[in-house]
């Protein structure tokens, strides 16, 4: 089984993005072997009230048995504690809150106060490091980066909440993998998308030093081709317990835990 | 068959201690990918003794050696670039020469110099004389001078391609940074560009929009240094087009461009 815990619909405000549509995500799907997506409405992302997105990605996710949604949690409007509620009941596997696009401090009072209701939810929280690479992005699109120093005071303000950090580099993972204890650490998982394969093998040198268990299968899909996550794992040398783990496995885990 | 038109190879005289796993790396890889022919170049000392794109005359020789070197050791899977700093005219000329010579099947321009500048003429007018193509670093689309590189783009290098319009200009690395729509826009009425589809960039669209701007007939196929994104370009492109069309972006436009025989079944 491939579960895809990064994926996308609807369209992206900077550019020209096919395959954005639940139709064509689904043939994404199947094209790839992708058996589930968790999803994000993207266009809300980018809206004053991201939450305005949910209904139609619930309405959407109810509708076609392998998306899973990922709802997006302001902890800067009010209210947005029965927005948190309102996916627990759902049963999303996690919520989505990426503070640079909503204007929020990474780390700040808002983050952390939603972090510790996602502990105590127990549902985690994704957020992503980037969507696009920098060098490429729209002359409008200046929302900075992630930066590993906001994931380790998240991990850090709650004894309970987990991570899911997607599009993350393999600098970034390291440098928050391992600035935080091991306890810390167990309680972040990082998506795969933007780990370079060989020759530089990324991914490769990471799953040694840090471990599969940290690891799970996400695209970024539509903005990324998903035969990217396919292709670095068959490149690498992994046994299929391996393979399942980060394919399924391991995000079953958090999904369950 | 594969060819990648985009490959780096290291050697002992660079910063990397790791030169050895990521030529092994690389090879083994290819393999898996089902890559035939590496076509690879090596940009001097990669910042050991003079920087990587502005490489000095002794580096790019040694970096040269190099990969005559590896081109000798692995003769059915590697071929190379020979790579030059137009900043050195005379000695650029010669290297080429001297490479080509060797058994060399192409020439690599980083960016230490404008694409557009009168000093890659040149070389230009060799490329024609030994028909073999030039492979111009590039950032798609470089609004203002970065460190470490004099970036060129493709406006620059389409300049360039109108001078000699007899010989072939590879635009590197269409998803390797930058503004890719703004090459595509830019390189669609040049038939003497070709389009390298290397780099880390596997962005939605992208190959979409490749295709509509110059064709099947002026992709090629590469991986530059991350050759998962190489292979899943490539298996994106199998379900968009039918079999000869693949066969050009795998090898046949390459062959066509790099001189005759340069590839086995070529």
């Amino acid at each position: 089984m491939r579960i895809d815990c990064n994926a996308f619909l609807g369209a992206y405000p900077w550019r020209k993005v096919p395959g954005t549509s639940p139709e064509a995500l689904t043939r994404a799907l199947d094209r790839t072997e992708i058996d589930v997506a968790w999803i994000t409405h993207l266009p809300s992302l980018f809206w004053r009230d991201p939450t305005e997105g949910n209904a139609w990605l619930y309405e959407t996710a109810r509708a076609q048995k392998r998306f899973k949604p990922v709802p997006t949690v302001h902890p800067g409007l009010a209210q947005w504690e029965q927005v948190l509620a309102d996916a627990a009941n759902a049963g999303a596997p996690a919520v989505r809150c990426d503070p640079l696009y909503l204007g929020l401090e990474p780390a700040g009072g808002d983050m952390r106060v939603l972090a510790a209701a996602c502990g105590t939810a127990r549902v985690p929280l994704m957020l992503a490091v980037r969507l696009e690479d920098g060098r490429q992005r729209h002359p409008n699109d200046r929302v900075a980066e992630l930066p590993a120093a906001a994931l380790r005071a998240l991990v850090r303000s709650d004894a309970d909440v987990r991570l899911i950090v997607t599009h993350a580099d393999r600098a970034l993972i390291e440098e928050v993998h391992f600035g935080s204890t091991p306890e810390e650490a167990r309680r972040i998982w990082w998506d795969i998308c933007w780990l370079w394969g060989p020759p530089e093998d990324h991914l490769a040198t990471l799953l040694e030093t840090i471990g599969v268990e940290r690891f799970v299968f996400g695209t970024g899909q539509p903005l990324r081709l998903p035969e990217t996550s396919v292709a670095k794992l068959d490149l690498l040398e992994l046994s299929p317990d391996q393979r399942r783990a980060i394919e399924s496995g391991n995000v079953k885990h958090i999904a369950s835990a | 068959m594969l060819i990648d038109v985009h490959a780096h190879f290291y050697h002992q005289r660079t910063p990397r201690a790791d030169w050895r796993e990521r030529n092994e790396s690389r090879l083994t890889a290819g393999r898996k990918i089902g890559i035939t022919v590496h076509v690879a170049s090596i940009l001097g000392s990669f910042g050991l003794t003079s920087p990587t794109y502005f490489p000095s005359p002794r580096d790019v020789t040694a970096g040269n050696d190099a990969l005559l070197a590896l081109q000798r050791a692995h003769p059915e899977t590697i071929r190379g670039y020979v790579c030059v700093n137009p900043n050195y005219t005379a000695q650029a000329r010669a290297e080429i020469v001297r490479c080509l010579d060797a058994g060399m099947i192409g020439i690599k321009l980083a960016a230490s110099r404008r694409a557009d500048d009168p000093l890659l003429d040149p070389i230009a007018v060799l490329a024609l004389e030994r028909r073999v193509p030039v492979l111009q670093h590039i950032w798609q689309h470089r609004r203002h001078d970065w460190p470490g590189q004099e970036a060129s783009d493709a406006v620059e290098l389409c300049t360039l391609a109108r001078r000699h319009p007899d010989v072939a200009f590879i635009l590197a690395h269409i998803g390797g940074g930058g503004d890719w729509l703004h090459s595509l826009r830019a390189v669609r009425d040049v038939s003497n560009v070709y389009v390298d589809l290397s780099g880390s960039g596997v962005d939605g669209g992208m190959l979409e929009a490749c295709l509509e701007s110059v064709g099947v007939s002026r992709l090629l196929w590469g991986s530059d240094i991350t050759m998962d994104t190489g292979w899943a370009k490539l298996r994106y492109l199998e379900t968009l087009l039918a079999k000869d069309e693949i066969a050009a972006i795998r090898w046949k436009n390459a062959a066509r461009i790099f001189p005759p025989g340069a590839f086995p079944s070529d």
